[in-house]
């Protein structure tokens, strides 16, 4: 018996501090916000965060399944349903930050002059110039589907020149940039990827490119193995000054990326 | 071109340097492969040796499928390991999803069919020359398998690489079943695959290189212990 636990016990991670399991965008994550972010957690809650770096689709699944904590994703529609279906306790806004259409320098289809962001995705789909979309029911493609939406489009009907790639924010950039496409990325995104090639940021700054970050816990009362208390206590310090000033103060290329905009 | 040159200074640069994060995902990496290595091995040699020597109804149907499950889609297995572990699945009690458990899981059932139709292949042609001795000498089946074990050896370490040789380039699946978390189930391909989907495709290489580097070190520790390609012996 004793032999069976010391065995055991060669698999069990040590259990320095609290763990929790928190399901985070690829965009979240590619902005390097995390890198800041889990440091200075840690360092004031002693809390453990491991992040799962998935699409906002499957980390709504992992959340159902309870096989997560909690949450942090950014697709208002989907995370209102989680909450009524009571997948999670509810839903609390941090920050935002916002989507920026990018596309080969050469711009061939003239979106640098576009008024709006429906103008700009009209003018594409007239020129039928390559776009790159995501295709993986993450918050970035639903927002692009919804932006389609807008203009007047279905994003179906389109013919070749409409690539789904059915991958993450920074390999369908990679994608987009073998094929001098337009894609629309996270601001957060664009900035931090390394492999920009010939392409270029087209146009910004459209309030319906806004990008709401939003905390959802996922049910205890579903779940009881879920770290309530963890979950918890990471909203308290999201929500707190120190994670204000430390979300506000994030840059790349002295841009600032996210906006804190969590009520107290 | 130039992206190649630069991937391979990168990994020397990872590699001298001793990077404290390179080292942890390099040893996981070895942890998660050379467990699964183990595991697989110790179902898959008896298993592929027992049914070389025995004669049963279904064996050709066996043997058939053992064959085809060598080509199991990573990615399938993946997402099937991670179903039954997830805490809404059969096995969700547990508490494994993302835990390197998990990935050795995952690894077990893609590299065991691999080393028990190779070691098939192998034990087949030795039983036919053992079979009248072993026979004759009048042994038991457990007898029979672990001679032909002990005297293959050769010929299973070979199955044996090759499994390993799998288990640690592969990412389909332990991706799904490890979630390629920081400081918990991060390994060398998962870091891979982050770095490519990141554009740094410098340090995507010379983590590439540094597998690499990593097969060929376990392949040569091994035939350098097993003392094998000496003179005299083979």
């Amino acid at each position: 018996m004793i032999r069976l636990l010391a065995f055991l016990g060669l698999f069990a991670t040590p259990l320095a501090a609290e763990q929790m399991k928190l399901a985070v965008t690829t965009s979240f994550h590619n902005s390097g916000l995390s890198e800041v972010l889990l440091p200075a957690i840690k360092e004031d809650t002693g809390l453990d965060v491991q992040l799962l770096v998935v699409g906002t689709g499957q980390a709504l699944r992992l959340g159902e399944a309870g096989d997560v904590d909690a949450i942090l994703v950014h697709s208002k529609a989907a995370e209102e349903a989680f909450v009524a279906d009571g997948f999670g306790t509810h839903r609390r806004e941090i920050m935002y930050n916002d989507f920026v259409l990018i596309g080969p320098e050469a711009d061939a289809a003239g979106i640098q002059t576009a008024e709006t962001a429906a103008q700009a995705l009209t003018q594409i789909a007239e020129a039928e110039a390559s776009f790159v979309s995501r295709g993986d029911d993450s918050g970035t493609h639903k927002k692009e589907i919804a932006l389609w939406v807008d203009a007047g489009f279905d994003a179906e009907s389109f013919g070749g020149w409409y690539k789904q790639v059915g991958a993450g924010m920074g390999a369908s950039l990679n994608t987009a940039s073998g094929l001098s496409a337009y894609i629309l990325s996270d601001r957060a995104s664009w900035l931090n990827f390394g492999n920009k090639g010939d392409l270029a940021l087209l146009f910004s700054g459209d309030a319906v490119l806004f990008n709401q970050y939003a905390y959802l816990p996922v049910n205890f009362r579903r779940h009881d193995h879920v770290n309530a208390k963890a979950a918890e206590a990471l909203e308290n310090w999201l929500t707190s000054d120190k994670a204000e000033t430390l979300i506000n103060a994030y840059t790349i290329d002295g841009q600032g990326l996210f906006v804190f905009n969590a009520t107290p | 071109m130039n992206e190649i040159w630069a991937g391979i200074l990168s990994a020397f640069r990872l590699i001298f340097a001793l990077d404290a994060d390179l080292v942890e995902i390099t040893l996981r990496s070895l942890q998660v492969s050379l467990t699964a290595l183990i595991i697989a091995s110790l179902i898959a040699l008896p298993f592929g040796t027992w049914i070389a020597i025995r004669r049963f109804r279904y064996r050709r149907a066996t043997i058939a499928t053992l064959n085809a499950l060598m080509g199991l889609p990573p990615v399938v297995v993946g997402l099937i390991v991670y179903l039954l572990l997830s805490r809404s699945g059969p096995f969700g009690v547990l508490g494994l999803l993302f835990t390197p458990t998990a990935m050795i899981i995952a690894q077990v059932i893609i590299i065991t069919p691999l080393i028990a139709s190779i070691t098939h292949q192998a034990m087949r042609d030795l039983w036919a020359e053992y079979h009248d001795l072993l026979i004759s000498l009048n042994t038991t089946n457990r007898q029979r398998i672990i001679t032909l074990i002990w005297d293959g050896r050769r010929a299973l370490l070979t199955a044996a690489l090759a499994g390993f040789g799998r288990a640690i380039g592969e990412v389909g699946a332990i991706m799904i079943v490890g979630g390629n978390i920081d400081h918990a189930t991060r390994v060398l391909t998962t870091a891979i695959a982050l770095e490519t989907g990141k554009g740094d495709f410098e340090l995507a290489l010379g983590l590439g290189f540094v597998l690499i580097a990593l097969a060929l070190a376990v392949n040569f520790a091994i035939h350098a212990l097993t003392k094998t390609e000496r003179e005299g012996r083979w």
